[in-house]
């Protein structure tokens, strides 16, 4: 199969290292990854700040890039992004009047998969380490993104991949469905009530003696894990497809900024 | 009875009274945050009604059936209104009933206060109800030498108190057992000093305190949770048995009733029923439900008001987008699982109606230019929480981000100096509309990661990112960004083969 | 333009855009196939979830199990059409003796004022229709149930209740009602969640609700 990779702009500026994981992954399964050049964001700032005008453009950039018949599916390692993908694309087409638009974003949006979403219900991922030699001794706790979870409705699957990774030891988070408080330009806008939904996030991630928090969303990791360094805390962040894309012979290791607590082995 | 408008469209008239945010959300948050013990009941309150709500909807294999039929109702009840308002009217005057209209709160409370007048008391008991809180009918009632006794538990204790409720199902949620019993022993007279803190003792206290008030009350106001279009009929929701002595003791009776309460029919309500309780207190169904068709001989007031209130919802019908908020009914279900109310509390919103839904039905009603209620739509993280627990699916975090446009737009008519927020969002508009110039600011990574310095983590932004920076940490850039690495990788854009990147290589660059 | 004539005009401009009336799915239960016996069980396991004090009797035992039920009281309220069958094991009243009971009788023609309800120990009412899922006895102002208020004030209300009036579900109960009857649906003794949202019964309404259920 031939994916084109949505790196969106987040990972692709800040966290190349999860792009890189997700085409290792799908190239491990034996697909063909192709990353369309024109892309650069989904535009969900610029709509989920009222900003439709200015998201116009960043949308038909978007649809433009990925309006082409060189790939059979897309994919994003973002629950958010997708979502947006799918479903506000079209409404800011709609409510610009570009009827055009809409059609061409309607039919980009159900060619584009979340990450865990193409693994499980496209490619049949149902055993990490069996199929992707995904192994990871490490004990963590996985925070569930509220747009993945409320509008992909993505329920169990990135668990689910998770929980069959070597050597993982999965820790359950309490509260884990409560927002971690990032919610875009919400964390700037009402920086005091995005910051005590993050401690309370932190303090539940702290309290499950885990060593880090995986996700499925560079953007609401990048929240709790700033977080958790402004607290100090040795516990970071990881997106789960960085777990995945780990291996006996190349495991995912400390070389970022943050260092993972007891990761030597 | 045709729904078809044939003269000018009208301009859309706001509502007024209690809708209105007195400050900015943002501010008003900043302050109810830095209140531990306030945080401290709300967050036990919203666990407690959260765990409930989630049991005894699991219980019924039909829930997302029933929410389904909820939604349609309220759409195509507010798709006829006219018709439904008008055969609403005929049945419940029938019945011997009488009907007044208010356009706003103004005229609401003046009717009320004649009716009262008519009947020469200048002491009425009133039923717990959110439309006569909307309009400030109690402080209107005191300006005019009548006084209202609020006889719902919670907002008895909030009335007491002299505060104003913060929830609209509970509006005492803010406050604790041992706060309550202070209010008690201060604020009531003949309270047993050694009077304890237990639930029990607090609701027995109160029964003594208005007993002698509802047996002896000769007008009560109340407001309803639905009117039936085809039947004329009112109901009252409610737990301690308040309700029922309001509705069923006095002579008369004047309900105030938003004109979006209608069912169509009787068997509506069969759904709503089922709905309501579950979502609200988390029961199977609440311990008393009062049905009244206008007057019945020989049972109950016979001389029964009923006043339709406007006070903007019309003008929240005229917004395409925003009109489904009119479907609410009131649960409170999406306060109590948002995690902005559970921190900041009801207050902090200003408007009657507090929480996810507050945050689009005071906008509405009042407009998005009444200046402070243009912050509401912001209070929200968009986590979706309120969507998934609304009865009646009204999409809330899509409303937000509507109203959140209209903002935008408006103010961007008014042509000022342009925010921090519009230059940051204009320089996003040009960095993400095309691949090439969001290239061409990525090749600034590796300054901000030189910045950044040895400890590869920035603990401070200038301007509108120190808001990120006051509690959060931003890790270093990596040295490039991914399309760096993929065009050295692949060459041109597009000519990978399969396998051909490098196994063990994904570690570089910063984590998140 | 009147207030009324200008809320229509108003609402009809809002829906200038002719929104679409749906079709109303119903696909939620409106009858079910549980048998008698369930229905019953449900109901009794629901009541005493909300701490209402349920009796299940043959028919034939009830004026016994009513007078059992009475013995501490001195004095009940009954609505005029309520079976005299069931007061028919109660101790005779007015007789002075200690151990009677008082039983006064409320019709339209000769309504009890407040003050004498207030008064009363209990009142004994039947019912039109039950919900066992959610543990809901219906009055709908029947000559066995009288008016609304004498349910109300005194404060135990003692309900006699038909096993063959047991339904399911609600949509079930509301099919057997007459919407513009005077209504009041009860779902165990008066209660309230305003403190910490922990519920406590026995608020303004009867605190006490026994439920005699008739097999």
């Amino acid at each position: 199969m031939r994916i084109a990779l949505f790196a969106t702009c987040i990972v692709d500026a800040m966290y190349p290292r999860t792009a890189r994981a997700t085409v290792s992954i799908l190239e491990r399964l034996g697909h063909e990854v192709v990353f369309p050049p024109g892309q650069a964001c989904c535009g969900q700032m610029h709509v989920n700040s009222g900003y439709f005008a200015e998201a116009l453009p960043v949308v038909a950039n978007h649809v433009k890039a990925f309006d082409t018949d060189d790939y059979d599916v897309a994919v994003a390692p973002s629950g958010s992004c997708v979502a947006s993908v799918k479903h506000q694309h079209q409404l800011v087409a709609r409510r610009c009047g570009d009827g055009a638009l809409e059609a061409r974003a309607a039919v980009v949006g159900a060619r584009t998969y979340e990450l865990s979403q193409l693994l499980t219900d496209v490619l049949g991922v149902t055993d990490a380490a069996g199929q992707l030699g995904s192994h990871f001794p490490h004990k963590v706790t996985y925070h569930p993104s509220c747009h993945g979870m409320r509008l992909l409705h993505l329920g169990d699957r990135q668990l689910n991949l998770l929980a069959t990774v070597g050597g993982i030891e999965l820790v359950e988070l309490p509260e884990a469905d409560a927002c971690c408080g990032f919610g875009g330009t919400f964390s700037l806008k009402n920086a005091d009530v995005s910051s005590a939904m993050m401690e309370d996030k932190a303090a539940n991630i702290c309290g499950t003696g885990a060593e880090l928090c995986t996700g499925g969303d560079a953007s609401c990791l990048m929240h709790i894990g700033g977080g958790l360094s402004r607290q100090g805390s040795e516990v970071g962040t990881l997106h789960f497809a960085e777990i995945l894309a780990s291996t006996l012979e190349n495991p995912v290791t400390a070389a970022g900024n943050v260092q993972l607590a007891g990761a030597r082995r | 009875m045709s729904n078809t408008f044939l003269g000018m469209p009208t301009l859309p008239v706001f509502g007024r009274g209690n809708l209105n945010a007195t400050e900015p959300f943002p501010q008003a948050a900043h302050r109810e945050l830095g209140n531990a013990q306030l945080r401290a009941n709300l967050g036990h309150a919203t666990h407690t009604i959260r765990d409930k709500r989630l049991k005894v909807v699991a219980e019924l294999p039909d829930w997302e059936d029933m929410r389904d039929a909820g939604s349609a109702i309220k759409n195509a009840t507010m798709a006829q209104l006219p018709a439904l308002l008008e055969q609403f009217e005929a049945n419940f005057t029938a019945r011997g009933g009488t009907i007044h209209w208010a356009r706003d709160a103004q005229e609401a409370n003046e009717i009320a206060t004649a009716l009262i007048r008519e009947t020469g008391e200048t002491e009425v008991v009133k039923v717990k109800s959110m439309a006569t809180q909307e309009i400030g009918l109690n402080e209107y009632l005191e300006g005019q030498g009548i006084s209202a006794l609020e006889t719902d538990l919670a907002e008895l204790i909030v009335q007491l108190d002299h505060d104003k409720p913060s929830h609209i199902l509970v509006p005492a949620i803010h406050k604790n057992r041992s706060q309550i019993r202070e209010i008690f022993l201060r604020e009531m007279e003949d309270v047993d000093p050694a009077l304890g803190n237990e639930p029990a003792r607090l609701a027995e206290t109160a029964r003594r305190h208005l007993r002698k008030k509802f047996l002896s009350a000769k007008v009560a106001v109340s407001g309803a949770n639905f009117g039936l279009a085809d039947t004329g009929t009112l109901a009252v929701v409610e737990s301690e048995g308040n309700g029922r002595m309001c509705l069923t003791l006095p002579e008369t009776l004047i309900t105030v009733m938003g004109i979006e309460k209608l069912l169509p029919s009787w068997s509506d309500l069969e759904v709503f029923m089922q709905l309501l309780p579950r979502s609200s207190t988390g029961e199977r169904m609440n311990p008393y439900t009062s049905l009244w068709t206008g007057t019945t001989p020989g049972d109950g007031p016979q001389n029964v008001h009923l006043v339709l209130l406007d006070n903007g919802r019309t003008a929240a019908l005229a917004d395409e987008m925003g009109r489904t908020a009119l479907n609410c009914i009131r649960c409170s279900a999406c306060m109590n699982v948002c995690p902005v109310y559970e921190r900041t509390g009801g207050h902090a919103y200003g408007s009657t109606y507090p929480g996810p839904i507050g945050a689009i039905l005071s906008p509405l009603m009042t407009g998005i230019k009444s200046e402070e209620n243009n912050s509401l739509p912001y209070a929200s993280s968009l986590c979706g929480a309120c969507f998934d627990a609304c009865p009646v699916k009204i999409n809330i975090p899509e409303i937000l981000v509507h109203l959140r446009g209209e903002d935008v737009d408006s103010k961007r008519a008014k042509a000022k100096v342009p925010t921090q927020t519009d230059l940051l969002m204009k320089g996003a508009e040009w960095a993400f509309s095309a691949g090439s110039r969001l290239n061409l600011l990525e090749k600034g990574l590796p300054a901000g990661r030189l910045a950044a310095g040895r400890a590869k983590v920035i603990k401070k932004l200038p301007g509108i990112g120190g808001k990120w920076t006051q509690s959060r940490d931003i890790p270093a850039p990596p040295s490039q960004s991914f399309r760096q690495w993929w065009a050295k990788e692949h060459g041109a854009p597009n000519a990978a083969a399969p396998g051909t990147t490098g196994e063990g290589t994904i570690s570089e660059g910063g984590r998140p | 333009m009147s207030a009324r004539e200008e809320i229509l005009d108003r609402i009809k401009s809002a829906l200038r855009d002719s929104p679409a009336v749906p079709q109303i799915p119903r696909n939620y239960r409106r009858e079910t196939d549980k048998t008698a016996e369930q229905r019953l069980g449900q109901l009794v396991d629901r009541l005493e979830d909300y701490k209402a004090n349920v009796f299940v009797v043959p028919a034939a035992g009830a004026p016994a199990r009513l007078a059992e039920l009475l013995a501490g009281c001195a004095s009940i309220v009954v609505p005029h059409g309520l079976d005299p069958q069931l007061l028919s094991a109660l101790p005779r009243t007015g007789t002075g003796d200690a151990g009677t009971l008082a039983v006064a009788v409320d019709s339209p023609e000769r309504p009890l004022t407040v003050a004498a309800l207030d008064a009363v120990d209990a009142v004994v009412t039947g019912a039109a229709v039950a919900v066992s899922e959610t543990g809901t006895i219906m009055l709908d102002g029947g000559p066995s149930q009288g008016r609304r208020i004498i349910s109300l004030v005194p404060d135990r209300h003692v309900c006699v209740l038909r096993a063959a009036d047991i339904v399911e579900v609600l949509p079930e109960a509301m099919a057997r009602l007459e919407a513009t009857a005077p209504q009041t649906w009860i779902s165990g003794p008066s209660a309230t969640s305003d403190i910490e949202l922990e519920r406590v019964e026995g608020v303004h309404g009867p605190r006490t609700l026994d439920v005699l259920i008739l097999t």
